[in-house]
């Protein structure tokens, strides 16, 4: 009896030294050799005291759950976190509601990235443009390429068709909250 | 069940044996990570042994330029170039102070930017490395015999050389373009009349083939645009430069709005050997134009610094066929040629694709005059007229690109932090790897010139933030050495680097450690205070300057007591190291010395000027760790008051 008590403590220990005797690496940050997969990028860096980035503006805001599932669905998030600058044209959920029922889910399929890459590139600009720098008919080049028309009107900036709502200053870039979501013309 | 079970003292042994196989199998490094492909010893440079690559990293805002292993990433020396070096006296001894001396006076500072190997046949020769200054206008030469700058240039008509210092594939010249466009002449203009006074020059520096010096060949006066990078043409493209040039809308306030206007730039394709016939033809004008030139004199270990004040300048309006520009979305940096010659990699920092362009399309459209009209008279070529092809979808922000040899161009960009590697030909994207994080410029060792050597891809990063261990607000940038020997790019390693390295140059180990300079010829030392030996020790006062003849040797200054200084003098000391050993330096520093310490390299003559405050007694002692007894290398000198009578002496060995 005495003795199988201590082959019970061996087999606890056997399992206890399987378990924790590779761990000791997973205490530190994730190596980024490429042999242990790709970590992530800037947007997974620890900082709760600096301004925050406009990927931590889309996510810490309640209105743009869908908008930030997208990003994470199309790889932009660290993207976003990057230094920038950016202009952001943030489309709300209830935007995203506005598309036509199933848009949204068929756009988050594995198989549609690259469409999703297109639309959300199409929302984004390499520069910071704040709203009063916008100028009725002017036309700005989006991340991936393609151009899209703004107007003023009575002090209400629109792009395309979609009303800026709101506007919050980032690190690395500036948000425009919109109202509706912009679609590029298709890809060749 | 389990409790009835009876171990015997050999089931004890059989399980522990087991759980140490299990452990073994659980906890066995995979082969990818510790096996034959291991990052770790693919790095692993064993103590003793040696790299296989140099590395030249610019410095960035250090000014200067550091010297790295590869592949183990060890940093082996930061060259002293565009900013003084306390360290070793660079910019503080009398010899070296006039190296840093410009039109605009003495400069302790700059920005330096690309390095560039000098070349025979396209190819990397390890005999000079060349840099840019991009805030007061010069190029640097180092001899990669002694690792020591051996030449600054200065270019008149010049605000900003960034575009700079690119050889042809002989190094006959090495080129530098604008960054900033300013009055040329430079007068004093409203910044608002930009667009009529302000305009770029691209100079050609003319290398001399045996020694290295440098001197203005020609000037081309070029629009108002902003020149970012360049490259020379080879094989087929032999004979052309091409420059990148962003803010072709000239604008002159918030460039970050405003220069990024245009759907497409341009890279500016020069015809060197039609500028050259020009020359020859005389169809420049001569204009005045004051720069400096400072030679190290390897004879008399001192500057020669000459003052100039004129250069031909090429005026394209006159000199028809020489400049072209070809379209490039959307404000390009690199302008990179790949080891063919026929194809031209742009790099639109603000497009999602990677262009390029085709030399003997370009060719060809010059020929048939396929124009979309000019600007300031150089024909505009057609896009599609000139393209090979794009990399589509590239990533954001396409920055530089370098090339291997084995047919695959690799390209930074900084927007998605991520190398890019992509075939020449079909322009398919056939890898991608992050990188961490916000890459600027690639480095393959050859991998600008025909040879490339595709082992190893150096990616150098702006942005650490969590990267290492934190030191406050200012963190370090880094380099990330990948291996690209094989389909895929795989990290193996990363290192902090000096400053902001803006690019690099990387050559086999063997090709610049047979120019190794162990120490200098103490016979062939004619400078004028040489002191050969301690007999030829001597200290001459001439009214209030004093000049020290001193010999450095294990481990004795002679004379090490010397007297009769006063206050107000200015004295300097010449040092002689009269070692001829390898690797023993001599310092030497004196109390309350408001200038740097000498370091002096065994057969070399070093000076410091000195101006004792206030009468007492000043030691001076070696800073450079000699020998057993280094810490008794040292002596006093003697400061009496301005009016004292105290004769000079010293004593000898």
């Amino acid at each position: 009896m005495k003795k199988s008590a201590i082959s019970w403590a061996c087999l606890f220990l056997t399992c206890g030294l399987l378990m924790s005797a590779c761990q000791s690496k997973d205490k530190q940050k994730t190596d980024s050799t490429g042999s242990t997969g790709t970590p992530a990028g800037m947007s997974a860096i620890k900082d709760d005291v600096s301004q925050k980035t406009v990927v931590q503006i889309a996510v810490g805001s309640p209105d743009h759950t869908t908008l930030v599932a997208a990003l994470q669905a199309a790889g932009l998030v660290d993207v976003l976190a990057n230094p920038g600058p950016f202009t952001v044209f943030a489309p709300t959920n209830a935007a995203f509601d506005k598309l036509p029922k199933g848009t949204v889910d068929e756009l988050l399929k594995p198989e549609k990235k690259r469409d999703l890459k297109n639309i959300l590139q199409h929302h984004v600009t390499v520069s910071m443009y704040k709203t009063e720098s916008f100028k009725d008919g002017q036309i700005l080049e989006m991340a991936g390429g393609s151009k899209i028309t703004l107007s003023v009107k009575d002090g209400q900036v629109k792009i395309g068709d979609a009303a800026i709502i709101g506007t919050v200053q980032g690190s690395n870039g500036i948000v425009h909250v919109i109202d509706g979501v912009l679609l590029p013309p298709a890809k060749k | 069940m389990w409790s009835r079970i009876k171990l015997s003292k050999l089931s004890y042994l059989a399980l522990a044996l087991l759980i140490g196989g299990l452990i073994f199998i659980v906890c066995s490094p995979k082969k990818d990570t510790m096996g034959t492909d291991d990052a770790a010893s693919k790095v692993f440079v064993p103590p003793g042994s040696y790299d296989d690559f140099y590395a030249f990293l610019s410095g960035g805002f250090s000014g200067q330029v550091s010297v790295y292993g590869l592949p183990s990433g060890r940093l082996l020396k930061v060259i002293p170039v565009f900013a003084v070096n306390p360290e070793n006296g660079w910019g503080y001894t009398e010899e070296t102070k006039p190296m840093l001396t410009s039109v605009h006076g003495f400069i302790p500072w700059d920005d330096s930017h690309h390095p560039e190997l000098s070349m025979t046949d396209g190819v990397p020769d390890g005999r000079w490395l060349f840099i840019n200054a991009n805030n007061t206008p010069r190029i640097a030469r180092i001899n990669l015999g002694t690792f020591r700058t051996d030449e600054i240039l200065e270019i008149p008509n010049s605000g900003g050389s960034h575009a700079s210092p690119f050889t042809t594939i002989n190094t006959e010249y090495v080129v530098s373009a604008t960054r900033f466009s300013v009055p040329i002449p430079d007068k004093d203009v409203p910044i608002a009349s930009y667009k009529e006074n302000f305009r770029g020059t691209v100079t050609f520096i003319k290398v001399d083939p045996k020694e290295g010096d440098m001197n203005i060949a020609f000037q081309i006066l070029v629009p108002g645009y902003n020149f970012d990078l360049s490259h020379a043409g080879k094989g087929p493209s032999n004979g052309w430069f091409f420059f990148s040039c962003y803010n072709t809308e000239q604008a002159h306030t918030l460039l970050e709005v405003n220069a990024s206007q245009n759907d497409k730039d341009f890279i500016m394709a020069v015809n060197w050997k039609k500028a050259e016939e020009y020359i020859a033809q005389g169809k420049f004008k001569e204009w005045a134009s004051e720069y400096q030139r400072n030679r190290w004199d390897e004879r008399t270990q001192t500057t020669i610094v000459e003052k100039l004040n004129k250069v031909k300048m090429l005026d394209p309006k006159e000199c028809p066929d020489m400049l072209y520009l070809m379209p490039c979305p959307k404000s390009p940096h690199g302008a990179d040629v790949d080891p063919s010659g026929e194809y031209i990699a742009g790099g639109g920092k603000l497009a999602g694709m990677v262009p390029v362009f085709s030399f003997s399309k370009m060719i060809k459209a010059i020929e048939e005059k396929a124009f979309d009209g000019d600007r300031d008279g150089i024909p505009v070529l057609k896009y599609d007229a000139v393209l090979a092809g794009e990399v589509q979808e590239s990533g954001l922000g396409p920055l530089h690109t370098e090339f291997d040899d084995k047919g695959y161009g690799y390209t930074s960009h900084f927007i998605t932090s991520e190398i890019v590697k992509w075939k020449i030909g079909t322009w398919e994207v056939v890898d991608r790897a992050p990188t961490y994080y916000s890459v600027g410029h690639l480095m393959i060792p050859g991998g600008d010139s025909k040879k490339p050597w595709g082992k190893y891809l150096l990616a150098m990063n702006k942005i650490t933030k969590d990267r290492y261990l934190p030191t406050g607000p200012e963190l370090t940038q880094s380099a990330q050495l990948f291996d690209i020997s094989g389909d895929k790019m795989k990290m193996l390693s990363d290192f902090p680097t000096i400053g902001e390295p803006h690019y690099a140059q990387g050559i086999p180990a063997e090709l610049v450690r047979k120019r190794e300079v162990k120490f200098f010829d103490i016979n062939k030392n004619e400078h004028k205070y040489v002191t050969k030996g301690p007999r030829e020790a001597k200290v001459v006062r001439t009214g209030k300057e004093v000049h020290v003849w001193m010999t450095a040797s294990r481990s004795h200054f002679t004379p090490d007591n010397i007297e009769g200084f006063k206050v107000g003098d200015v004295v300097y000391f010449h040092v002689t190291n009269i070692e001829q050993d390898w690797d023993v330096p001599h310092g030497f520093a004196i109390k309350g010395t408001q200038n740097s310490e000498l370091l002096i390299m065994p057969g070399e003559t070093c000076t410091m000027k000195w101006e004792p405050k206030k009468a007492g007694i000043y030691p001076f002692y070696c800073t450079d760790f000699c020998s057993a007894l280094h810490q008794e290398m040292q002596g006093y000198a003697r400061v009496s008051e301005a009016n004292s009578n105290v004769p000079i002496s010293f004593n000898k060995d």
